[in-house]
C-alpha cells in the first residue's frame, strides 16, 4: 500500500511539469500543448484513483504523511510533503475529475482562440498548485499553493487581458484575495512563533493538551480571513462574480469547483484549531449563513447567466462555511464534493450556450433553446435539480446533512436560514432555466447543439450530479461520514421531517419559478414595478462594489496623494532646502571676497583686534 | 623720566599710522612704505622692551636686525611685484587689481 | 583552492576589462562591449565556483586572503567570504553581468560607460569580500566616483534633470560615508586603546569589549550611514530620483546590490561588531522601517512614471530588510539576507525591462501605454515576473524574504510586524495596477511598431528571472548558505540569547 502513497506526490507534479514542457517548447504548438496537459492531468486522476483505492480499502483515521525540508532553520521549519488522508483524497477525486473534463470540455470552447496554447498551460499550473494545496501537510506549504492558485486565477480571469473589463476583474480578484491572506498570513506567522512548526500533525498534537487556549481566539480568526478571500464569503465576496470576466470553463472549474473551494477544505483541514475556539465557530456560521443569504437574494434578479450561477456559488459556498461553522464538517465536506459536480456541469452547460449563441450571456435575449440544445438542457436541468436539492439527486443529500446540522446544533437562526436559502436556490435556478431555455426565442442566432467534445463532459457531469450523493445518503449507510470525520464532529440521525420541508421548499421554488416565468400568470414585470426600491437593490448587489471603490479612492487613493505631496514637499522639501541653504550661504558669503587686498587687510586688522580684546577681557575676567 | 610707556606709546602711534596707511591709500608704494613704519614700530617696541625688561641681553636688538632684513627682501620683492603689475595694468593703484573679485 | 587567490581574481578580471577596454580606440564598440561581456562572464563563473565549492558544514571564512598592508594602522589587504556574503557576491555578479547585456544599445561614448561600468562592479564586489574595515570602506569609495559619472553623462531627465540626480545621489552617498567614516575612525581608536595595537581586522575587532555607550554611539552612526545607503526612512529621498535619472545599467546595479552594502554593512560590521549598540537603536531602526513599508507603497499608488513606481516600492521593500535587522534574531536576520539578494535580482529585472521599454518608446509613463502584452509578450513576461516577485508571490525569491523576515521579527515587534504585513496588500494594489495599465488592456497602435525582446536583450531576462523563480523553488539552496554565516555571526554576538530582552 504504502509504495502508491509514497508515490502520490507525482499528483501535482505533473500537471506543473506540463507547465513546464508547454511554456518552455510548446507554446507555438497549440495541439500539443492540449495535449500534454490533458494527459498530465489524465494521469494524475488515474493515479488518484489509485490512491482513493488504497485510502478507502484501509480503515479510517489512517493518514500518511511524507516531507522533504523546505525552508530550515533553528526555530522556523516549513516542510514540503504530502499529506493523504480521506480528506484529501476526496479533493484528489472532486479536483482531478472536473479538471479533466473542464479541459477536455475547453478543447471545443477555445477552439481556434490565439492564447489555446497558453489557456492550457495556465489550466496545468492551476491543476498543479491545486493539488498541491489538497495534499499540503502543513500551513506554510498550504499558503504558497494558495497564493499559487490566486495567480492562476488572476491569469485566467484576466485571459482575454484585452478586454478592460477582464483587466479589471483580474486586479479586483487579486488584491481582494491578498486582503483576506493578510490576515491568513498573519495566523500562520502566530502559529509558527508559538509553535515553530507549522505541520498539521504536529499543531493537533501539540494542541490536544495545550492549556493556553485563549491565545488560539485570535489564531482562528486570523486564519478564517483567508477562507473568507478565498471562498469569497462576505464582505469579501465582491470579486468572485467579476471573476466571470475569464472564459466559462475557467469559471466552472477554478470559480465554482475547485478553488473557491479550497477556503472550505481549509477549514476542515484546521478543525482542530477551529473547534477549539467556540467564538470563532459561531462566527464562521454566522458568516456562512449570511452571505448564503445574501448572494441567493441577489442571484434572484440578475440577467446574466454567468452572474447568477456565481451568486449561486457564492450562496452554496456559504452553505460549506455554516456547515463547517456548526460543526458540521463532514457535511461541509459532502456539499462541497456535490456542488464541485454539479455546479461545474451548470457553468459547462452556460458556456454551451454561450458558445452557442456567440457569446451572449443575457437570459432575457436567449429563450427556446431546448430543443435546439436537447443535451447541454437537460444535463442543465439535472444540474439544476441538483443544485435546487430534490431527491434523489446529489444536491439534495448534501444539503439536506448541513440543514440536518444546524437544525441539531439547535441554532433555530441558521436552520431557518438555510430553509430560505433553499426555496431560493430552487427559485433563482428554474428562473433561469424557463426564461433561458424554454419559452419563445428572443434572438436571431442559429443555435445548435455543441460539439460531442464538449457535451460528453457534460453528459459525465450529469451522471455525477446526479448519482454522487449515494456515498452520504442514509440509504447507503452514509459510507462518506464513515471516513470523513475528525474529532468534535458531530454526527446525526437521519430525520425525515426534515428531508421532506426541504423537498417541499425546493419544489415550491420551481413551482413559483414556473407560475411567474413559464406560465406568467403572474407578470414579473409588473413585481419589478410594485417592488423597484428592493429591486434595485438586489440588482446593484446592495451598492457593496460602489462602497469600496469608494472606500478605495478616499482611503487608499486618498492616502497615496496625501503622502506623495508629504514627500515631494516636506522630506524631499527639507533636502532641498538643505542644499538651496548652502547655496544662498555661498552666495551671500562671496560678496566678502571683493578682490582688494585692503579689504582683506582690514578683516586681518579687524580680527587681530577682537582676538585681542576677546583675549584681554578672558585674562581680566580671570584675574578678577 | 621717559619710561617704557612713553615708547610704547610712541610705537603704537606708529603702528596707527601704519595700519591706516596700509587700509586707506590706494598707491601700492604708498602702502610698501605704509607697511615699513609697522614693521618700524615693532622694532622700536623690541629695542625698547628688551632694554627696560631685560638689559642684559641683546635678544631684542637681535630680532629688529633681523626685522629690518626680511623688510628689506620684502620691499625689493614686493617693488618687483608692483613693477611687473605696472607693466601689464599701467596702473599701481590697488582698486585696479581685483582679478579675485567674485 | 587554497593557493588559488580566487576573490583576488573575482575582483580584478573587471578592473582587468576597463583597463582593456581604456586602450582601445572609442570606435570599438562590439570589441569593448564583447570586453565587458566576458569579464563580467568570468567573475560570474568564478563567483559561481566559490558558491559551490564553499564547504557548507563549516561556518566561517572561507577562501581567506591577507597581505599585511600599513602595518602602523594594522590595515590589511584581507579577504575571504562566509554564507552572508556569499549571496551578495553572486547577486553582483548575476547583475553586473546582466547589466553588460542591458547597455548593449550604449553607442555614444561606450568606452567610457563599459570601463566606469566594470569599475563599479569591481567596487561593489570589493565591499561584500572584504574583511578588514580599511579595505571595506576603500571599496566603497570606489563605488561613489563611478555612480556619478555614470548618471550625469549618460542618465536621462524626466522629473528632475540628471545633474540634479546625480549630484543628489552623490552628496547622499557621501554624507552616508561621513557618519560611516566617523564611526570607523572612533572604532579603530578605541579599539587601539583598549587591545594596544591597531587592528582594522573586523573578527579582531568583534572580538573586542566595547563600553555600551561606545556602541550605542557608534552604531549610531553606522545606521545613519548604512541606513541613509539602505534609503532608510526619511534619508530615501535620493532613490526614487537616482533611479530615475540613472541610465538602466546604474538603476540595476545600484537598486540591485549598492543598496545592499548598507544591509550587509549593518550586519557585518554594526550587529557583528557592536551587538549591545544594535540591540539598543533596534527598535528606532524598526519604527523606521514600518515608516519605510508602509509610507513607501502608498506614494507607489499615486506614481505615475514606471521608474518612480519601482524607486519607491524598493525603498519600501528596504523597510523589510531593515525590521528583519532590527529583529536582531537568527530568523529575522536570515530573512533580511534573503530579502536583500531577493530583492536585488527583482529590482534589476524591473529596471532591465523599463529599460529596454523606455529605449524604445521614450516614455515611462504608466498612462501611455496600454496592451502592451499584444507586441511585447516576452517583456510583458520580465515585466510580470519581476512584478510577482515584487508583491511576494510564493514560488518566486522574494517570498522567503519575506516569510522569514515576518516570522522573525514577529517574535520581538507584534504590531509593528502586523503593520509590515499590510504592506504585502499595498504592494500588490501599486503593482497589478501599473502592470494592468501598461501589459493589459485594449492593444494601441502607435506602439505596434516596439520590437519584443530578442538577442543578447533577453540575457538579463533569462539570467534573473531564471535566479528569481531557482530561488523561490529551492529556497535551501541558498538559505542554507545564509544560515550557517548568520548562526556563526550571531553566536559570536551571542545575541541568541540576548535577543528581544530589552
Amino acid at each position: 500500500m504504502n509504495q502508491i502513497l509514497q508515490g502520490a506526490w507525482i499528483i501535482p507534479v505533473l500537471p506543473l511539469l506540463a507547465f513546464v514542457i508547454i511554456g518552455m517548447f510548446l507554446h507555438r504548438w497549440p495541439k500539443w500543448a492540449a495535449t500534454v496537459s490533458i494527459l498530465a492531468i489524465g494521469l494524475a486522476m488515474l493515479y488518484s484513483l489509485l490512491v482513493a483505492l488504497e485510502v478507502f480499502s484501509a480503515q479510517p483515521g489512517e493518514v500518511f504523511v511524507m516531507a522533504v525540508p523546505w525552508l530550515n532553520m533553528p526555530g522556523l521549519q516549513v516542510n514540503m510533503g504530502i499529506l493523504i488522508d480521506p480528506l484529501s483524497t476526496v479533493m484528489l477525486l472532486v479536483v482531478t475529475i472536473v479538471a479533466l473534463l473542464v479541459q477536455v470540455y475547453s478543447l471545443g470552447y477555445m477552439e481556434g482562440d490565439p492564447g489555446f496554447a497558453s489557456y492550457f498551460a495556465y489550466q496545468s499550473i492551476f491543476a498543479g498548485s491545486m493539488l498541491g494545496l489538497v495534499l499540503s501537510s502543513n500551513f506554510g506549504q498550504v499558503f504558497v499553493f494558495w497564493e499559487l492558485v490566486g495567480l492562476c486565477s488572476y491569469l485566467l480571469i484576466g485571459f482575454w487581458f484585452e478586454r478592460e473589463s477582464a483587466k479589471e476583474a483580474a486586479k479586483k480578484a487579486f488584491i481582494t484575495n491578498r486582503v483576506g491572506d493578510f490576515g491568513f498570513l498573519l495566523g500562520i506567522l502566530f502559529l509558527a512563533v508559538l509553535f515553530g512548526n507549522l505541520d498539521y500533525a504536529t499543531l493537533e498534537a501539540r494542541l490536544a493538551n495545550y492549556q493556553n487556549l485563549a491565545v488560539l481566539i485570535p489564531i482562528a480568526f486570523l486564519l478564517f480571513a483567508g477562507p473568507i478571500g478565498k471562498s469569497a464569503q462576505f464582505p469579501l465576496h465582491v470579486w468572485l462574480p467579476d471573476a466571470m470576466e475569464g472564459p466559462t470553463p475557467v469559471s466552472a472549474l477554478i470559480h465554482a469547483a475547485t478553488m473557491v473551494a479550497a477556503g472550505v477544505y481549509l477549514l476542515a483541514r484546521a478543525f482542530f484549531i477551529f473547534s477549539a475556539v467556540p467564538q470563532a465557530m459561531l462566527f464562521i456560521a454566522a458568516v456562512g449563513g449570511f452571505t448564503a443569504l445574501f448572494a441567493a437574494s441577489i442571484a434572484l434578479v440578475q440577467d446574466d447567466i454567468k452572474r447568477i450561477l456565481a451568486y449561486s456559488t457564492l450562496s452554496q459556498l456559504g452553505y460549506m462555511v455554516m456547515a463547517l461553522g456548526i460543526g458540521a464538517m463532514t457535511a461541509g465536506m459532502f456539499h462541497l464534493m456535490t456542488h464541485a459536480f454539479f455546479k461545474s456541469l451548470l457553468f459547462l452547460g452556460a458556456g454551451s450556450v454561450i458558445h452557442a449563441l456567440n457569446g451572449e450571456q443575457n437570459i432575457w435575449k436567449m429563450g427556446g433553446l431546448a430543443p435546439k440544445m436537447p443535451v447541454t438542457t437537460w444535463t442543465f436541468v439535472i444540474g439544476a435539480l441538483a443544485l435546487a436539492g430534490i431527491p434523489p439527486l446529489s444536491g439534495f443529500w448534501s444539503k439536506d446533512e448541513i440543514l440536518l446540522g444546524a437544525y441539531a446544533s439547535g441554532n433555530m437562526l441558521l436552520y431557518g436560514l438555510g430553509s430560505i436559502v433553499a426555496f431560493m436556490t430552487a427559485f433563482y435556478m428554474f428562473r433561469l432555466i424557463f426564461v433561458a431555455f424554454f419559452g419563445s426565442s428572443k434572438h436571431d442566432r442559429h443555435a445548435h447543439e455543441s460539439k460531442p467534445v464538449m457535451t460528453v463532459p457534460l453528459l459525465v457531469l450529469a451522471v455525477l450530479s446526479f448519482g454522487a450523493g449515494f456515498v452520504g445518503s442514509p440509504l447507503m449507510g452514509n459510507v462518506f461520514a464513515h471516513y470523513i470525520t475528525a474529532p468534535g464532529v458531530l454526527h446525526h440521525q437521519p430525520n425525515v421531517s426534515i428531508m421532506a420541508i426541504s423537498s417541499l421548499l425546493a419544489m415550491a421554488g420551481i413551482a413559483l419559478a414556473w407560475i411567474i416565468y413559464q406560465k406568467q400568470a403572474i407578470s414579473h414585470l409588473s413585481l419589478r414595478r410594485r417592488w423597484a426600491g428592493v429591486y434595485q437593490l438586489l440588482y446593484h448587489k446592495y451598492y457593496i462594489d460602489e462602497l469600496y471603490a469608494r472606500l478605495a479612492a478616499v482611503f487608499v487613493d486618498g492616502t497615496a496623494r496625501v503622502l506623495e505631496w508629504v514627500d515631494l514637499r516636506i522630506v524631499n522639501g527639507a533636502v532641498n532646502g538643505l542644499a538651496y541653504l548652502t547655496a544662498w550661504t555661498g552666495r551671500t558669503l562671496r560678496y566678502t571676497e571683493d578682490g582688494q587686498v585692503q579689504t582683506y587687510a582690514l578683516y586681518l586688522f579687524a580680527g587681530v583686534v577682537v582676538i585681542l580684546i576677546s583675549a584681554l577681557l578672558v585674562v581680566y575676567t580671570a584675574l578678577a | 623720566m621717559i619710561g617704557l610707556t612713553h615708547y610704547m606709546i610712541l610705537s603704537s602711534l606708529l603702528f596707527g599710522i601704519g595700519v591706516y596707511g596700509v587700509l586707506s591709500k590706494r598707491n601700492a608704494v604708498a602702502i610698501l612704505m605704509s607697511v615699513e613704519l609697522m614693521l618700524n614700530a615693532v622694532n622700536i617696541n623690541f629695542v625698547a622692551i628688551n632694554r627696560f625688561i631685560n638689559p642684559d641681553q641683546v635678544v631684542g636688538q637681535l630680532f629688529a636686525i633681523v626685522v629690518i632684513v626680511v623688510a628689506a627682501a620684502e620691499v625689493s620683492v614686493g617693488l618687483a611685484l608692483i613693477i611687473s603689475i605696472y607693466r601689464h595694468r599701467k596702473s599701481v593703484n590697488l582698486s585696479d587689481f581685483n582679478l579675485l573679485k567674485w | 583552492m587554497q593557493s588559488f587567490p580566487v576573490l583576488t581574481v573575482t575582483l580584478l578580471v573587471p578592473v582587468i576589462g576597463a583597463a582593456c577596454i581604456m586602450l582601445l580606440s572609442a570606435d570599438n564598440r562590439k570589441t569593448i562591449k564583447y570586453i565587458a561581456a566576458s569579464s563580467t562572464f568570468i567573475s560570474l563563473v568564478l563567483t559561481l565556483v566559490v558558491f559551490f565549492a564553499f564547504d557548507r558544514s563549516q561556518p566561517g571564512m572561507q577562501f581567506v586572503e591577507s597581505i599585511p598592508w600599513v602595518k602602523d594602522l594594522g590595515v590589511a589587504y584581507a579577504l575571504g567570504v562566509d554564507g552572508i556574503s556569499i549571496p551578495m557576491l553572486l547577486l553582483t555578479n548575476l547583475i553586473g553581468f546582466s547589466a553588460v547585456y542591458a547597455s548593449w544599445q550604449v553607442e555614444e561614448r561606450a568606452k567610457e560607460f563599459f570601463a566606469l561600468l566594470l569599475l563599479l562592479i569591481t567596487g561593489v564586489m570589493g565591499t561584500f569580500v572584504a574583511t578588514d574595515l580599511f579595505i571595506f570602506f576603500l571599496f566603497y569609495e570606489v563605488v561613489v566616483i563611478p555612480i556619478y559619472l555614470l548618471i550625469i553623462m549618460f542618465g536621462s531627465s524626466k522629473r528632475v534633470t540628471r545633474e540634479y540626480a546625480g549630484m543628489k545621489l552623490t552628496i547622499y552617498l557621501l554624507i552616508g560615508s561621513a557618519f560611516l567614516l566617523v564611526g570607523l575612525i572612533s572604532l579603530f581608536i578605541k579599539a587601539q586603546a583598549i587591545l594596544g595595537f591597531p587592528t582594522m581586522d573586523i573578527s579582531t575587532l568583534a572580538a573586542v569589549d566595547f563600553p555600551v555607550w561606545f556602541q550605542v554611539f557608534v552604531f549610531a552612526l553606522m545606521a545613519l550611514g548604512f541606513g541613509t545607503l539602505l534609503s532608510m526612512f526619511p534619508f530615501h529621498a535620493w532613490s526614487p530620483d537616482g533611479y530615475a535619472g540613472a541610465p538602466t545599467a546604474v538603476s540595476m546595479i545600484h537598486a540591485g546590490v549598492l543598496k545592499k552594502i548598507g544591509g550587509y554593512g549593518l550586519i557585518r560590521i554594526g550587529l557583528y561588531i557592536l551587538p549591545l549598540g544594535a540591540k539598543y537603536i533596534a527598535p528606532l531602526i524598526a519604527v523606521l522601517a514600518i515608516a519605510n513599508v508602509v509610507y513607501a507603497a502608498f506614494i507607489c499608488v499615486s506614481q505615475k512614471d514606471l521608474k518612480y513606481i519601482v524607486g519607491y516600492s524598493s525603498v519600501s521593500h528596504m523597510g523589510y530588510v531593515l525590521i528583519g535587522i532590527a529583529a536582531l534574531n537568527l530568523i529575522s536576520l536570515n530573512g533580511a539576507v534573503m530579502m536583500m539578494y531577493a530583492h536585488g535580482v527583482m529590482a534589476a529585472l524591473f529596471f532591465a525591462m523599463i529599460g529596454n521599454l523606455y529605449e524604445k518608446s521614450h516614455t515611462r509613463e504608466v498612462t501611455d501605454f496600454g496592451g502592451l502584452a499584444h507586441q511585447m509578450p516576452r517583456l510583458a513576461t520580465g515585466l510580470m515576473l519581476a512584478g510577482l516577485a515584487s508583491l511576494g508571490l510564493p514560488g518566486l525569491v522574494n517570498f522567503i524574504g519575506e516569510f522569514t523576515i515576518f516570522v522573525g521579527a514577529f517574535r520581538e515587534y507584534q504590531i509593528l510586524t502586523i503593520v509590515a504585513v499590510s504592506g504585502i496588500v499595498l504592494t500588490a494594489v501599486y503593482i497589478l495596477r501599473t502592470l494592468g495599465d501598461v501589459l493589459f488592456g485594449p492593444r494601441k497602435a502607435q506602439w505596434d511598431h516596439l520590437a519584443d525582446l530578442r538577442g543578447v536583450e533577453m540575457v538579463p531576462l533569462i539570467v534573473l528571472g531564471g535566479a528569481i523563480v531557482i530561488g523561490g523553488i529551492l529556497p535551501f539552496t541558498l538559505m542554507e548558505l545564509i544560515n550557517s554565516g548568520m548562526g556563526q555571526l550571531l553566536a559570536h554576538a551571542s545575541l541568541t540569547q540576548m535577543g528581544g530582552g530589552l
